[in-house]
């Protein structure tokens, strides 16, 4: 099986000399969830934010190691990258409507991307939201500010925007952070239908939430990736002492 | 029994001790006064102001019938007192600031605020900053050696023309226009071009769907403080148009005849004219008449952002 993404000894230091990340190595397989956790200020956000190139708009940082999408470095200078943001769409971790209509927010991306057709705008636009388990909630109400929605459902709306573009790669940073336990257990459920279609990588909320819904994880400690691999081998039987502390609640 | 008497007593003992809330409430209330003060002296000023134009001003309207002042001559030696010339000369000249300040000003903020590297911003923002401070009549001598004779040299009859006054004006409102602009753009939540440019949107459409929709209040805000700047502009403008209150012809050329704007004929002529005679009176019309389309054009403005505020929903 070829990897999806692989990174390759990554190291990448903030403007302020905070080094961030220090010699990552893993691979993500396509239609894999593979959970990035770890301790506040593990470097995961950072990561993320490296893989759809979003931390290139900094000024003054270092990074070196490559990031391979489809056996293609992103970091390549020849890549359009707003083709690959569109193929590794993102939901951060604070839910940020753009101002506007839902409907607006949806179609944004597609816009942008030169749709114009409307009937296939809405026609995702429907789509996405049935699969990020909102359409039921706003589908009488697409065209009111996105801002009236509760925290819970612009996370959703967020995950929906980036599903509209049908992307390769979903980078999910904490999507149920502030999330009540039933919203939370309607995005898991939806993360299990996504992973049919897409290779989703997610920064999870709690230690429990990661070994609910990871097929394969990653502990990330400090910037080091500390042990990588399936479910099972991490959350039961971890071998490092680090991990096994952490996931058992003993530090963190 | 007991509690009955008990709990009073408690209850009293978590209240704060009275004096020191009596104390802030009298401080709140000495402030709130203050406040409140302050702001209606500025309405009864302005209205006062207004009351002192329409006394000084309405003779003229009851002793000028409507149709001599929408006259198309300005001679008041000979007792015609036709506005339509100001009105033209002052329009072609705001107007004209306003096409050319407008689009130069924003861009040159998009530019400062989105694409300059940071070193370059460094240099240019305090630039121009200390442009605002330039005296106007400063500007307007600039407008009168260097500027004039360029124009006649492009070709019209004379150098001192409406379109010199508006850029002249447009110089003066531009400094305004960028900075108040680029603080716009500066205070547009980061999360919204993270938010666009993750959904693949290029940094222009970045900028043009999703930032200057978001900083849409500070913009107008940016073009009604420059422009309201320019507008009340007198000595400069006076320097520079050429003074002559006749109608341009009409089209594209007007721009490049001699016009005299409205606040260039009072400060002309307010020295000359004896005071209490009708030819006072109608410079004071004439400041009604300024006043009035100022409120107008501030009264539009609020509304624009006031709706903005109300429905943020409106679209990206
Ligand atoms: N924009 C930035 N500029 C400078 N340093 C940063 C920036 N963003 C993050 N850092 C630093 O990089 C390190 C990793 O941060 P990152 O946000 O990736 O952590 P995280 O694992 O996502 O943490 P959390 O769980 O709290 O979200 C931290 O030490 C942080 O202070
Ligand atoms: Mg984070």
């Amino acid at each position: 099986m070829t990897a999806k993404l692989s990174i390759r000894d990554l190291s990448f230091t903030y403007a302020d000399g905070a080094q961030a990340l220090q010699h990552i190595n893993m691979e993500i397989f396509a239609n894999e969830l593979f959970v990035l956790f770890g301790p506040s200020r593990a470097g995961k956000t950072t990561l993320l934010r490296l893989i759809n190139r979003l931390a290139d708009l900094l000024d003054g940082v270092q990074r070196s190691g490559e990031i391979l999408f489809n056996d293609q470095d992103v970091y390549n200078p020849n890549l359009d990258v707003t083709y690959l943001r569109r193929r590794i769409g993102m939901v951060f971790a604070v839910p940020t409507p753009l101002p506007g209509s839902i409907y607006a927010n949806l179609a944004y991306g597609l816009e942008m991307a030169g749709i114009k057709d409307r009937r296939i705008i809405d026609e995702r636009v429907e789509r996405s939201l049935r699969q990020a388990a909102l359409w039921d909630e706003v589908k009488d109400r697409l065209q009111d500010s996105a801002f009236a929605l509760s925290g819970g459902q612009k996370q959703r709306m967020c995950l929906a925007r980036s599903l509209v573009l049908e992307p390769d790669v979903i980078l999910l940073d904490n999507p149920t952070s502030g999330l009540d336990p039933i919203s939370t257990a309607l995005v898991e459920e939806s993360l299990f239908e996504l992973k049919q279609q897409y290779t989703i990588i997610m920064v999870p909320h709690s230690v429990q939430q990661a070994s609910r819904v990871a097929d394969r994880a990653a502990f990330l400690l400090n910037g080091e990736v500390v042990e990588i691999g399936s479910q099972q081998r991490i959350f039961i039987h971890p071998r490092d002492k680090r991990t096994e502390d952490y996931v058992t609640g003993r530090f963190g | 029994m007991s509690t009955l008497d008990e709990a009073p007593a408690a209850w009293q003992e978590q209240q704060p001790s009275g004096a020191p809330a009596a104390k802030r409430n009298w401080r709140e209330t000495i402030i709130e006064t203050v406040i409140r003060l302050c702001g209606i002296s500025a309405v009864v000023i302005i209205t006062l102001i207004f009351l002192f134009l329409l006394k000084e001003g309405a003779p003229a309207f009851m002793q000028v019938p409507i149709r001599d002042l929408l006259g198309v001559r300005w001679y008041p030696i000979e007792d015609m007192f036709g506005l339509l010339p100001l009105l033209v000369g002052s329009l072609l000249v705001t107007i004209g600031a306003v096409v050319i300040a407008v689009p130069l000003g924003l861009t040159t903020a998009v530019y400062l605020g989105e694409f300059a590297p940071p070193w370059l911003r460094e240099i240019l923002k305090p630039v121009i900053e200390v442009l605002a401070g330039i005296p106007s009549i400063v500007l307007g001598f600039l407008g009168w050696v260097a500027l004039a004779p360029l124009i006649q040299a492009a070709g019209a009859a004379t150098g001192l023309t409406a379109f010199t006054g508006a850029i002249i004006l447009a110089y003066m409102a531009l400094p305004t226009i960028i900075s108040i602009t680029e603080d716009a753009l500066y205070a547009v939540p980061k999360e919204y071009r993270d938010g666009a440019l993750a959904l693949g949107a290029t940094q222009w459409q970045t900028i043009w769907r999703v930032v200057l929709p978001a900083a849409r209040s500070g913009i107008v805000i940016a073009v009604m403080l420059g422009v309201g700047r320019a507008i009340g502009e007198t000595m400069a403008v006076m320097l520079v148009t050429g003074n002559a209150a006749n109608i341009p012809a009409f089209g594209l050329g007007a721009w490049f005849q001699p016009v005299r704007t409205m606040t260039a004929t009072i400060a002309a002529e307010m020295g000359e004219v004896a005071q209490g005679s009708l030819h006072y009176s109608v410079l004071f019309a004439i400041g009604i008449v300024l006043f009035l389309i100022t409120f107008a054009f501030n009264s539009l403005a609020t509304r624009f952002i006031g709706g903005r505020s109300r429905r943020r929903g409106g679209q990206i």
